[in-house]
């Protein structure tokens, strides 16, 4: 989960990293006493969670009270890349000496953690990376020691930061690297970390990600999800334990297991080259067990989908039977008409693997009208893609 | 032969009086896993009865490979005590660990993964959040179905189970040697590289396939090993090429970074050193198939 700047500079103040003060609002007027408090000037910065809002007019400087008023009624509900801004945060003005670039992450790749840090911050990481690499120091910080002190010093030392801030800037990402730890963080980054006219190392703006898979320590990460930008079919399939994602077509998926899933949406992808150019209209892994229940709250989720034309369920019995996969689809209908719900869409449904001829010999005496089979995952694509054509 | 798993493998289960680890540690008995044991230190002295099969439970894993010269474990605990049970195994120098554990965080990952290499690698880490692997007719450890398919030529490994499950199903006639279900976290124990030198080396494996999916790059750096190792035949698959950007697709680590993880890179990669990449499931199949004929 990626957070809002704001955000990522509030967990950064609790656990000691420097930042400036700050405070979100979502109503223009709420600008005026907060300048107030800086002492009439102030930034005012959208929070969107994409790259570029100052270039797209997303961070302005306000002289006054009055003034933060009006740039802040400017910047909230602006478009930024397809973000709409909900949100604008006043900070401190800063007098910005030098701009610098911390940054802890997981390194995937050598299935460690690494520290980046460069002298060269406030533009695009990845554009130092590309035109200047040897500006880009990169170390790697094993998992079980940690960013000691010594740690932090090879790292202000291999990215050449000036002598007289070095202690300054090696004492930020001690304290950098206790938010990645203590908040079970994917990324923390600051960019740019900035030295101000009377030499205090300060953070300017961040960004931090988070681990879901956390979440069981980290309760109050909840709160920082951000509910108002997501999807109402996500928000729904979240609330009722699914693995769904919506995408853009007409085609729904349900499958068990991840792998087959992202499977099935490229095979219905490449089917709909047939047929007008339908899409899957989502992913949703039902996972191993693919009970009635289970069954019937993701076919609830899909058939509620006003963008669905037809439905492709598509699953391998490896330790669930396929029986009990095609008893379980029978009583999910039955569950769903008796809540009231239309079925009207048509369901391809695939089965394959354990107890195969017998699942489908449940379907074909269930006998509903808005049923088919086809016994190849390739031939039910092309069949589900067909019928979202018509 | 097979990889990492044979006939003598001596697996305990650590978690096997939890539901997961009771239902599947039933399964891997019957299928003729050596279960020697299992490890839960508030039932230690105990004998769990599977099925008709007496199987001791110990306080530790080292107290258990004392007992019964076990060299495998498979871990079913919660995700909050996986950290624990894998540091566990590593103490106790166990040759396997198999984690099949799905939402572990992962800076304990990272962690188990750092530790083991501090204690010299003597113990492999496959998962966590994977099926296991398996060697048809010989034994099974995880969660891997054991009747889809038997002994044979084609050595397997993947980031996805039910992937797994499907060529399986699909190759049944020919048959396994092993296959290895490697996990889609984004820090895993065992890689698709680490597999692929052992099917290389071998000599009942005839011919690889090989699964990938979005993201990381492990896909582009098992093609390079290919290009430079692997003398057998690989065929591959990838999934996840309609996957939108920064959206996660089921495993925590299948996910598009920018424009970092793609399937096409991937798929590009793996063709580039030769492998014969299928568009579906079942094209991947036949390419198989058709390289085995020859």
């Amino acid at each position: 989960m990626d957070l809002f700047e704001y955000q990522a500079r509030d967990l950064f103040a609790k656990h000691g990293v420097p930042v400036l003060d700050g405070d979100v609002i979502e109503t223009p007027e709420a600008a005026r006493a907060i300048a107030e408090r800086f002492g009439g000037r102030a930034v005012v910065k959208a929070q969107v969670k994409v790259g570029g809002r100052g270039k797209a007019g997303g961070v302005k400087l306000a002289a006054d009270p009055a003034d933060a008023v009006a740039k802040a009624e400017a910047i909230l509900g602006m478009d930024i890349k397809g973000h709409t801004v909900n949100k604008v945060m006043l900070a401190q003005t800063a007098d910005i000496k030098e701009e610098y670039y911390v940054s802890f992450l997981l390194d995937r790749t050598n299935r460690t953690f690494l520290a980046m840090a460069s002298v060269e911050g406030g533009v695009e990481i990845e554009v130092v990376a590309e035109e200047n690499p040897d500006a880009l120091a990169k170390i790697p910080v094993d998992a079980n020691e940690g960013c000691t002190p010594a740690k932090a010093a090879e790292i202000v030392a291999a990215a050449k930061f000036p002598a007289e801030i070095a202690d300054q800037v090696a004492d930020v990402l001690v304290k950098l690297w206790k938010v990645f730890i203590a908040e079970d963080a994917l990324l923390v980054e600051v960019n740019p970390l900035i030295k101000s006219g009377d030499g205090k190392i300060i953070a300017l703006d961040g960004k931090v990600s988070l681990d879901e898979n956390a979440e069981f320590r980290q309760p109050h990460h909840a709160e920082l999800e951000d509910k108002a930008a997501a999807n109402p079919l996500e928000a729904a399939a979240k609330a009722k334990g699914l693995n769904y994602v919506k995408l853009d077509g007409e085609v729904g998926i349900i499958g068990n297991g991840a792998g087959l899933v992202m499977s099935t949406l490229d095979v219905v992808a490449y089917a709909g080259e047939e047929h007008g150019g339908v899409k899957p209209a989502n992913f949703l892994d039902i996972g191993g067990g693919a009970s009635a229940e289970v069954m019937a709250n993701g076919l609830e989720i899909i058939l509620g989908d006003p963008d669905v034309k037809s439905v492709f369920v598509n699953v391998f019995g490896g330790i669930t039977a396929c029986d009990a996969v095609a008893n379980g689809i029978v009583q999910a209908l039955a569950l769903l008409e008796e809540k009231g719900e239309a079925v009207t869409k048509p369901l391809v449904v695939r089965l394959d693997g354990n107890n195969a001829e017998l699942g489908r010999k449940i379907l074909t005496d269930a006998n509903h009208p808005l049923v088919q089979q086809v016994d190849t995952m390739d031939g039910a694509a092309a069949r589900a893609a067909e019928l979202a054509n018509k | 032969m097979a990889i990492f798993l044979t006939k003598d493998s001596k697996v305990i289960v650590q978690g096997m009086t939890g539901s997961e680890g009771m239902k599947h540690t039933r399964r891997m008995l019957a299928s003729g896993t050596q279960i020697v044991g299992g490890v839960n230190p508030r039932k230690a002295g105990t004998t769990v009865d599977v099925d008709g099969t007496e199987v001791p439970v110990f306080g530790s894993v080292a107290e258990a490979i004392k007992e019964t010269g076990a060299d495998v474990t498979v871990i079913f605990v919660p995700p909050k005590f996986t950290k624990d049970a894998v540091v566990e195994a590593i103490d106790a120098e166990i040759g396997l660990a198999v984690v099949i554990t799905e939402g572990v965080p992962v800076h304990d990952s990272a962690a188990f993964w750092a530790y083991a290499g501090t204690k010299g690698n003597k113990t492999r880490i496959i998962g966590p959040n994977c099926p296991g692997l398996i060697s048809p007719g010989q034994s099974n450890a995880g969660i891997i179905p054991a009747d889809i398919t038997t002994t044979g030529p084609i050595g397997l490994v993947s980031k996805s189970g039910t992937l797994t499950y499907q060529l399986m199903y699909e190759l049944r006639d020919l048959g396994f040697s092993s296959a290895v279900g490697i996990g889609g976290d984004p820090v895993i124990g065992t890689t698709h590289i680490d597999a692929l030198a052992a099917f290389e080396a071998d000599p009942e494996t005839k011919i690889i396939v090989m699964i990938g999916e979005i993201g990381g790059d492990a896909e582009e750096r098992a093609a390079a090993y290919i290009a430079e190792h692997v003398t057998k035949p690989v065929v591959g698959y990838v999934a996840g090429f309609t996957a939108p950007e920064g959206k996660t697709m089921g495993h925590a680590g299948a996910i598009v970074s920018g424009s970092s993880g793609t399937a096409q890179a991937k798929k590009e990669a793996l063709e580039a050193a030769g492998v014969k990449v299928g568009k579906t499931p079942s094209e991947t199949a036949r390419l198989a198939r058709e390289l085995i004929a020859k």
